[in-house]
C-alpha cells in the first residue's frame, strides 16, 4: 500500500528541501517522458555547477571562522551538505560545544533521509551502490531526480547531478579556503553575509504553508530570545522545538474545529511558481486527509 | 581536537541519515506525523539559524550591514533570482553598506 501510495505520486521535487534549482524546475514543466538522456545531463549539469560554485562562499566562511584547509575540506568531502556545513561552521565560530554544534549539523542533515525513501523507490539501487550512492543524496540531487520521468532519467540525473556537485563542491571549497587568506578581513568583503543568505534561500521555499510560518517565527523568536543567556549551539536546538509546538498546537485546534480549519497553502502559489515545486503544495493538500482521520 | 571531534559527528550522523533514508522499508518513515515533523523540523532550523548569524556575534545580539545583506538576499529571492544571485547579493550590499559606513 505504502509502496502504492510512493508510486502513485508524480516525480515531483522534494517536501522540505531548498529550492530545486531552476534547471529542476524547467525540467519538470518540459514533456518529462520524451526528453532525451542529453537533456538529463544537461539540467543536471547546471544545478550541479551553480551550486558546487557556492562552494567557494562555504570554503571563505569556514576559512573565516578559524577552521583550518584539513578541516574545511573534510567538511565538504565528508559530511557534503551543504546547509548542514554552513550551520557547523558558524555555530563553532560561536563557540558552541562540539557535540552541540554538531547535533544542529545534524538535525539539518535528517531530512536527507526523506529525500532517499523518495529515491529509493525511483532508482531501484543495487544493494553494493547503496553506500556510495547515500553521499550523493542531497537537497539538489533529490531535486533533479525526482523531476524525471523515466527511471533511466532518473538515474542518469542523479549520477551526473551528484558527480558534478560533489567534484565542483569539494574543489570551490578548497579554493575558498586558500582565497581567504589573500581576502584578508572576510567581513570587509560582506562574506559573513553568505551564510545566512544560503540559508533563508533554502527557507524561503519552504515556508508555503502556515504550520511553517509559524514555526518560523516562533524559531526565530526563541534562537534570538535564548541567545544570549544560553551556551552557543543550544539557542538552536532548542529553536527546533517550535517545529513539534506548531504541530502540537495545531493538532489540538484542528480537534476542535475540524470543519473550518482554513487551507494551508491556498494563498502562497507565488512561492510554488518560484521554484517549480508545485508538487510540494500537492503533497501537502494530500496529506490534510490523514490528518482529519487521525 | 574539538573542531575534529565536531566534524567526525557531523560526518557520520549526516551519512547515517542518507544511508538510512535509501535502505529502509518504505513504511518506517513514511507516517504522517513523522513526516510532517520532517517537512517543519529544517524550517525550525534554517529560521533560526537565518536570525542568529545575522543579527548576532557569538553570544550578543547585534544590528549591522548584514541586515542589510540579507534583506537584499530577501528581494532576490521575491525575485525568484537563482540561487546563486541571492547569495551574491547579500554578500555585495553587506559589503557595499559596510565601505559606505566606514567612509562616511
Amino acid at each position: 500500500m505504502l509502496e502504492q501510495k510512493a508510486d502513485s505520486q508524480p516525480p515531483t521535487c522534494p517536501s522540505s528541501g531548498r529550492d530545486p534549482d531552476e534547471p529542476a524546475a524547467r525540467a519538470e514543466s518540459a514533456d518529462p517522458a520524451g526528453r532525451g538522456d542529453r537533456a538529463v545531463v544537461r539540467d543536471a549539469l547546471g544545478v550541479g555547477v551553480a551550486v558546487g560554485l557556492s562552494g567557494f562562499a562555504f570554503g571563505v566562511t569556514a576559512a573565516g571562522a578559524g577552521l583550518s584547509l584539513p578541516q574545511t575540506c573534510g567538511l565538504s568531502l565528508f559530511v557534503f551538505t551543504g546547509a548542514s556545513q554552513f550551520a557547523l561552521v558558524g555555530a563553532l565560530a560561536a563557540g558552541a560545544a562540539p557535540l552541540a554544534a554538531a547535533a544542529g549539523a545534524f538535525f539539518l542533515g535528517v531530512r536527507n533521509a526523506f529525500y532517499g525513501l523518495r529515491l529509493a523507490t525511483l532508482l531501484r539501487l543495487p544493494r553494493a551502490v547503496r553506500p556510495l550512492a547515500a553521499h550523493m543524496v542531497i537537497d539538489e540531487t533529490a531535486a533533479v531526480t525526482l523531476a524525471q520521468g523515466t527511471r533511466r532519467g532518473a538515474r542518469i540525473g542523479f549520477t551526473v547531478t551528484g558527480v558534478t556537485l560533489f567534484v565542483l563542491w569539494n574543489l570551490t571549497t578548497l579554493l575558498g579556503a586558500l582565497g581567504a587568506g589573500a581576502l584578508g578581513d572576510t567581513g570587509t568583503w560582506g562574506l559573513d553575509a553568505a551564510g545566512p543568505a544560503v540559508f533563508l534561500a533554502l527557507l524561503a521555499p519552504m515556508l508555503r504553508t502556515t504550520a511553517a510560518r509559524a514555526t518560523a517565527v516562533l524559531a526565530v523568536a526563541l534562537g534570538l530570545g535564548l541567545l544570549p543567556v544560553l551556551p552557543g549551539g543550544v539557542p538552536v536546538l532548542l529553536a527546533a522545538l517550535a517545529a513539534p509546538l506548531v504541530l502540537l498546537v495545531r493538532g489540538r485546534t484542528r480537534k476542535g474545529t475540524a470543519a473550518e480549519a482554513p487551507r494551508d497553502d491556498g494563498d502562497r502559489t507565488d512561492d510554488a511558481d518560484r521554484t517549480g515545486n508545485d508538487g510540494d503544495a500537492d503533497e501537502a493538500d494530500a496529506e490534510e486527509p490523514g490528518e482529519e482521520r487521525r | 581536537m574539538n573542531v575534529w571531534i565536531a566534524i567526525g559527528a557531523t560526518a557520520l550522523g549526516c551519512y547515517a541519515a542518507k544511508l538510512l533514508g535509501l535502505s529502509v522499508p518504505q513504511g518506517m518513515l513514511e507516517r504522517p506525523v513523522v513526516k510532517r515533523l520532517v517537512t517543519l523540523l529544517p524550517v525550525a532550523l534554517l529560521a533560526a539559524l537565518t536570525a542568529q548569524q545575522t543579527f548576532s556575534d557569538g553570544g550578543t545580539l547585534l544590528l549591522d550591514a548584514k541586515a542589510a545583506g540579507l534583506g537584499a538576499a530577501a528581494v532576490a529571492l521575491l525575485l525568484r533570482a537563482p540561487f546563486l544571485v541571492v547569495v551574491a547579493a547579500a554578500v555585495l550590499v553587506t559589503a557595499a553598506v559596510r565601505a559606505l559606513v566606514q567612509g562616511g
